[in-house]
């Protein structure tokens, strides 16, 4: 215990953390990407997946609960280091220039907490339905096509889950630095990973609301 | 060449400090940055005002001592350049500079453009070095070391503790200095028996002086006039997690009550 | 003033040894009542507080700069020296003290210099084990190159940056120190004046440069270990902040101040490109091994070096000394490029330059292969100078470098006060008249790690001081002293800085106590530099108070020193009626215009003694009784 929070009491354990969760929440979402994208394999084939998740409400609700204090320790740990952040340069600079930082690393600390709003939507939306204007529970083949079919619906799914791209394409490279993963021979595939897993969920993600906006699914 | 320079003038600790605008009519473009303050100081002595004040000793880039923010980037932004190796060349007639000190929490302010960088001291102080007595060395050959890492080793020690990392960070982290001296010392055959150790109490002591926390901008590198890697830092995470993972678990080579 | 060396007796490779048996020794427990005082923190003065403390004497470090990492020491590029013999090339601890002694031209102690070859060896071993990355060969083992004034290879190096690394070697063994507790360090902390009470040096008063707090610090003895001298000059390759006040406040309160006039000129730095210009940068000795030397023909050419045909330009390095050409030692060569430069041949904007051109070695290497050898020079000079030296020739000429003179110690390296040990630069004891490439690193660490570590245990076991604190009347005293010296400094009031009249001293040292000096030329500089002194007291502006940052106020008294040293300097050369080494005096020259020394009347050290401001110094003298080396000409034709 003693080790642990010497640990976490560092600026570099806490990053740890953060990326550890970070890692495992792309993996769920992208285990989650995988399962809706049955979306175009007709109804038949979302719907018997959904009922098999119901079916299964340990699996369900331990993956819940893993993935909730994934997000807690994730979120945890960032706002202590953004507020360390905040601490460390009290007297800001007049001129403000940088060399290397890019719109997807300058915006961690925002496109976070913009995909958790999202996310507590989306819940309401699709799990919970609450939000939902047309509701019904275990058809989730006509709950998404409905959903999407209003485009400000699908513009905001769209959007969200550009930013969580933007997200993961700083967050994935970040991955690797903060574990300690790097060596010069290897240091440039960290980057494309990075780029091409930000890409696969983000365009996975999206390719739904704009499939149905199309009117390839309906 | 004619410069408008706004410079920070802050009279101590205390002091709140504030830009003042300076001119200088007559520039020439093979003076180093500092020989430019030093001809706006040698004006100011002239008539009667407190020259500017800014840290430098050996004004040929190794000493690590000076260091200011020119126009929002440490050391000017110019690869591999201490301030005191920038030439006024790279200016313009008529241009404006701003110039301001090393800005983070851990790096107080003394005066004008001289801030108080013993934060970086101490971390060197938490464990910094290899334990050895005077006297106690063995045979320099008797240690081979492979070329590769004496070379990579070399990398990191170049670090002149200038601060500039600290100050190019938009959160103020320190990682690069930190990063950069247990590299140097945990690649090295020597540097063995306290690696881990090492790396434990250096990133404590990191968080102690309220440095902040990396987010990997890279902006440390890009300011480094030695041109240290971010690589090193991933090394000494590694470093770290291995030592926080095991630190403790190989206790107690005697039986224990169970 | 008595100066008796005590060189202990004996065959000279047993002298070392013998010592080290016949010392007394601090038992542990009274190592731990101990205070020492060590001013300066670069080679010297780090590595023999780091020891000192691991030993278990309490240490009080000072230094001036903002961390003791910054000492000047960090910018030496290099190499050290060491007779470990890893090329197997003959080199042995006998070579590396005779080479010495003879670099030095014959003008050093033999028993002090046998001992720092013998304990060379130590040091690189102790270097590796702190982790000082030296460069390294393929098989593991340690790389050696080849430096001036030698035929072996036995320089160890880290890049260009070996000062650097091993200054954070020591530095890394001072902060464990710290760490533990052993040593207190003060960082931006003067040392101002040494405290002489009951005739011992019992402590010292010291301004922190970030409040202008003046303090006094008592101990049981006092380790100056402040470097050299070399910015008298004003224009040197030294750090802004090098100074002699510690020195010379030592000097002033009774050490005998040795060799005053001993420096020397390195021959390949960039040239001072304007009236502004602060310090210069050395370009390694190594460039002259493939670049060559020239200047045009004709007096006052202006015209582009590339337009100066071939039958123009006279190459006269390899004209006047056919033998070794470009490769002369650093004081022919330096003396070799002013003298062109006199005659109105010199290059550049001042006409204070020298050509040294890579065009042939291009040529015949190809650039990449010149890229390989010396990049980073290049790209050093290109950033300076603005120019590319692949395409231009360089620009070079002599400048300040080291000074081999210093207080004067014993083979204890304790001063003419008890109590006062000098290591390192500020010393004087180890290269005569000429320092070799090198040597210097060596000698800082050897004087830290493993000389004076023993020298002052025994001198502590031995005479025993007692305790005594700051309430000695000798503090208050001292304590005043700078006091009113700082409040005089601030009262003048006059029109000019402090760097005008450093500019001007520099000016006048150069011209006449530089690279060649005359009888006549000596006795005006001392005039001028009285005058320039009277003037400084009267005209001098230091802005800004007593408290606080005041980095004017401290240029001030460090100038004010100079402008007394400067004089000492002089007044050494001009009593020094041979040439020797860096000293050369242009009435004492052969035939062919080398030095002519003068054996028979200064095989000595000329140690100064201070007599009050309005007394002239007084000069004695310690024979140098070479026992086991000839003195020879050297001879570079
Ligand atoms: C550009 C250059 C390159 C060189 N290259 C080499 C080389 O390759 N090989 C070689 O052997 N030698 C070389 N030398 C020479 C060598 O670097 C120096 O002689 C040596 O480092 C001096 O070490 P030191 O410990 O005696 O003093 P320094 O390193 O000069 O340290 C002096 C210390 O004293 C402190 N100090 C001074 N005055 C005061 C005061 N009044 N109060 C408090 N503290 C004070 C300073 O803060 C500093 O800590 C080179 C020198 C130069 C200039
Ligand atoms: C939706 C799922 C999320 C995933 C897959 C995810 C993934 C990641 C990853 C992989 C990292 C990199 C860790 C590292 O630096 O090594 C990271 C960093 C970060 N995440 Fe998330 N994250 C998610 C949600 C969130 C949320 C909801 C927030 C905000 C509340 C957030 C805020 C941050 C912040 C501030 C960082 C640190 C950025 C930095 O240090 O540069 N993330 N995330
Ligand atoms: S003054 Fe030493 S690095 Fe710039």
């Amino acid at each position: 215990m003693q080790a642990a929070l010497s640990f976490y009491g560092t600026a570099v354990g806490k990053k740890m953390v953060v990326a550890v969760t970070g890692l495992f929440l792309f993996l769920f979402l992208l285990i989650h990407m995988l399962g809706n994208l049955q979306l175009f394999a007709g109804p038949e084939a979302l719907n018997h997946y959904a009922a098999f998740l119901h079916s299964k409400p340990v699996l369900v609700w331990g993956f819940r609960v893993l993935v909730a204090g994934a997000f807690a320790l994730h979120i945890l740990a960032t706002l202590q280091l953004f507020l360390q952040n905040l601490g460390a340069r009290p007297v800001p600079y007049r001129v403000k220039r940088t060399v290397e930082i890019d719109y997807s690393s300058r915006t961690m600390i925002w496109s976070g907490p913009l995909v958790l709003l999202f996310l507590l939507y989306h819940l309401l939306h699709l799990t919970v339905g609450s939000v939902h204007p047309d509701f019904s529970a275990g058809d989730v083949y006509r709950n998404v096509v409905t959903a999407f079919s209003l485009w400000p619906v699908a513009a905001v799914y769209i959007g969200a889950n550009l930013l969580l791209g933007f997200h993961l394409k700083h967050g994935l490279w970040s991955w690797f630095q903060t574990l300690g993963l790097a060596h010069p021979r290897y240091n440039r595939w960290r980057n494309c990973f990075a780029w091409l897993l930000a890409l696969l969920l983000a365009t996975g993600n999206i390719a739904m609301p704009v499939a149905v906006l199309a009117g390839w699914v309906d | 060449m004619k410069l408008t320079l706004h410079i920070w003038r802050q009279r101590d600790r205390g002091d709140r400090g504030r830009f003042v605008t300076y001119r200088l009519d007559d520039v020439s473009p093979h003076m180093s940055f500092l020989e430019m303050l030093d001809v706006l100081n040698e004006q100011l002595v002239g008539r009667g005002e407190e020259p500017v004040a800014f840290d430098h000793d050996c004004r040929e880039g190794i000493c690590g001592a000076c260091g200011v923010v020119i126009n929002g980037l440490p050391h000017g932004g110019f690869p591999g350049t201490t301030t005191c190796q920038l030439h006024m060349r790279h200016f313009q007639d008529g241009d404006e500079i701003t110039v301001e000190p090393w800005r983070s929490k851990a790096f107080p302010v003394i005066k004008d453009l001289v801030v108080d960088r013993s934060a970086l001291d101490r971390i060197a102080q938490a464990g910094g070095f290899i334990s050895v007595r005077t006297g106690s060395a063995p045979e320099a050959n008797s240690v081979p070391g492979p070329k590769e890492a004496a070379d990579l080793a070399m990398d990191a020690a170049e670090c002149i503790g200038c601060g500039a990392c600290v100050a190019a960070c938009p959160n103020g982290a320190a990682m690069l200095f930190t990063a950069a001296k247990i590299s140097h010392l945990g690649l090295l055959p020597q540097g063995q028996p306290e690696r881990e150790r090492r790396a434990r109490n250096m990133v404590s002591a990191m968080q102690r002086e309220g440095f902040g926390a990396c987010t990997n901008y890279r902006e440390c590198e890009a300011a480094c006039p030695k041109r240290i890697s971010i690589n090193f830092i991933a090394r000494m995470n590694r470093d770290f997690l291995k030592a926080s993972l095991l630190h403790g678990r190989e206790r107690g080579g005697k039986r224990q009550a169970r | 003033m008595k100066l008796d060396a005590k060189i202990p007796g004996g065959p000279l490779q047993q002298k070392w040894s013998d010592y080290l048996n016949d010392i007394k020794l601090v038992s542990p427990a009274n190592k731990r009542k101990f205070e020492i005082i060590v001013v300066g923190t670069g080679l010297a003065g780090a590595s023999v507080a780091a020891t000192l403390a691991e030993l278990g004497y309490r240490v009080l470090a000072f230094c001036y700069q903002d961390s003791s990492r910054r000492a000047h020491s960090i910018s030496a590029q290099g190499g050290i020296n060491a007779a470990k013999n890893y090329p197997n090339d003959g080199d042995s601890v006998w070579r590396l003290f005779y080479d010495t002694i003879k670099g030095g031209d014959f003008r050093s102690r033999e028993a002090n210099v046998y001992r720092l070859a013998e304990v060379s060896n130590s040091i690189i071993d102790q270097c590796v084990a702190q982790g000082v990355p030296f460069a390294r060969e393929y098989g593991g083992g340690l790389a050696n190159r080849s430096f001036g004034g030698a035929l072996v290879s036995r320089t160890f190096y880290a890049r260009g940056q070996t000062g650097q690394q091993l200054l954070l070697g020591a530095y890394a063994a001072l902060m464990r120190q710290v760490a533990a507790g052993q040593v207190e360090l003060h960082p931006r902390c003067e040392m101002l004046d040494l405290v002489v009470a009951d005739g011992r040096a019992r402590g010292i008063v010291t301004r922190r440069l970030e409040t202008g707090q003046i303090e006094t610090w008592s101990a049981h003895a006092v380790l100056l270990a402040s470097g050299g001298y070399g910015n008298a000059f004003y224009l040197s390759t030294n750090a802004k902040g090098c100074n002699a006040t510690a020195a010379w406040r030592a000097y002033k309160r009774g050490a005998g101040f040795a060799n005053p006039c001993f420096t020397q000129i390195h021959p390949t730095c960039i040239p001072r490109s304007g009236d502004y210009q602060s310090k210069l940068t050395l370009m390694s000795e190594s460039l002259r091994n493939d670049g060559r030397v020239w200047v045009p023909a004709r007096k006052g050419d202006r015209r582009d070096p590339g337009d100066i045909p071939e039958a123009e330009r006279d190459y006269y390095l390899e004209r006047m000394y056919p033998t070794f050409g470009n490769l002369v030692p650093r004081d022919v060569a330096s003396r070799a490029a002013k003298r062109m430069c006199d005659d109105g041949h010199g290059v550049g904007p001042s006409g204070q330059g020298v050509y040294l051109d890579f065009a042939a070695a291009i040529e015949r290497l190809g650039e990449q292969a010149v890229r390989e050898r010396y990049g980073n020079l290049f790209e050093m000079y290109e950033r300076i100078t603005g120019e590319d030296p692949y395409r231009v020739p360089m620009r070079i000429y002599p400048a300040v470098h080291y000074t081999m003179g210093g207080l004067w110690v014993d083979y204890n390296l304790m001063s003419t006060i008890p109590g006062l040990f000098v290591l390192g630069e500020a010393n004087f004891s180890d290269h005569g008249a000429n320092r070799l490439g090198a040597s210097a690193l060596m000698q800082g660490l050897a004087d830290g790690y493993f000389i004076a570590p023993f020298t002052l245990g025994h001198y502590l076991a031995g005479e025993k001081p007692p305790a005594l604190d700051t309430s000695h009347p000798a503090f208050a005293d001292a304590r005043r002293q700078v006091e009113e010296r700082i409040g005089r400094l601030l009262g003048i009031g006059g029109p000019h800085s402090v760097d005008h009249f450093h500019r001007r001293l520099g000016a006048i040292l150069w011209d006449k106590c530089g690279m060649g000096r005359r009888g006549e030329g000596l006795e005006q500089a001392i005039g001028e530099i009285r005058g320039l002194r009277e003037e400084f007291w009267k005209q001098v502006r230091v802005p800004g108070g007593a408290e606080g940052l005041n980095p004017e106020l401290e240029k001030a008294g460090r100038v004010a020193d100079f402008l007394e040293l400067g004089e000492l300097m002089c007044r050494d050369a001009l009593e020094r009626r041979e040439s020797c080494g860096g000293h050369f005096r242009e009435e004492y020259q052969t035939e062919e215009g080398e030095a002519l020394r003068d054996d028979a009347n200064f095989t000595h050290a000329a140690v100064w003694e201070y007599r009050g401001d309005d007394q002239e110094p007084a000069r004695h003298a310690e024979p140098l009784n070479l026992e086991v080396v000839k003195p020879s000409q050297r001879s570079y034709k």
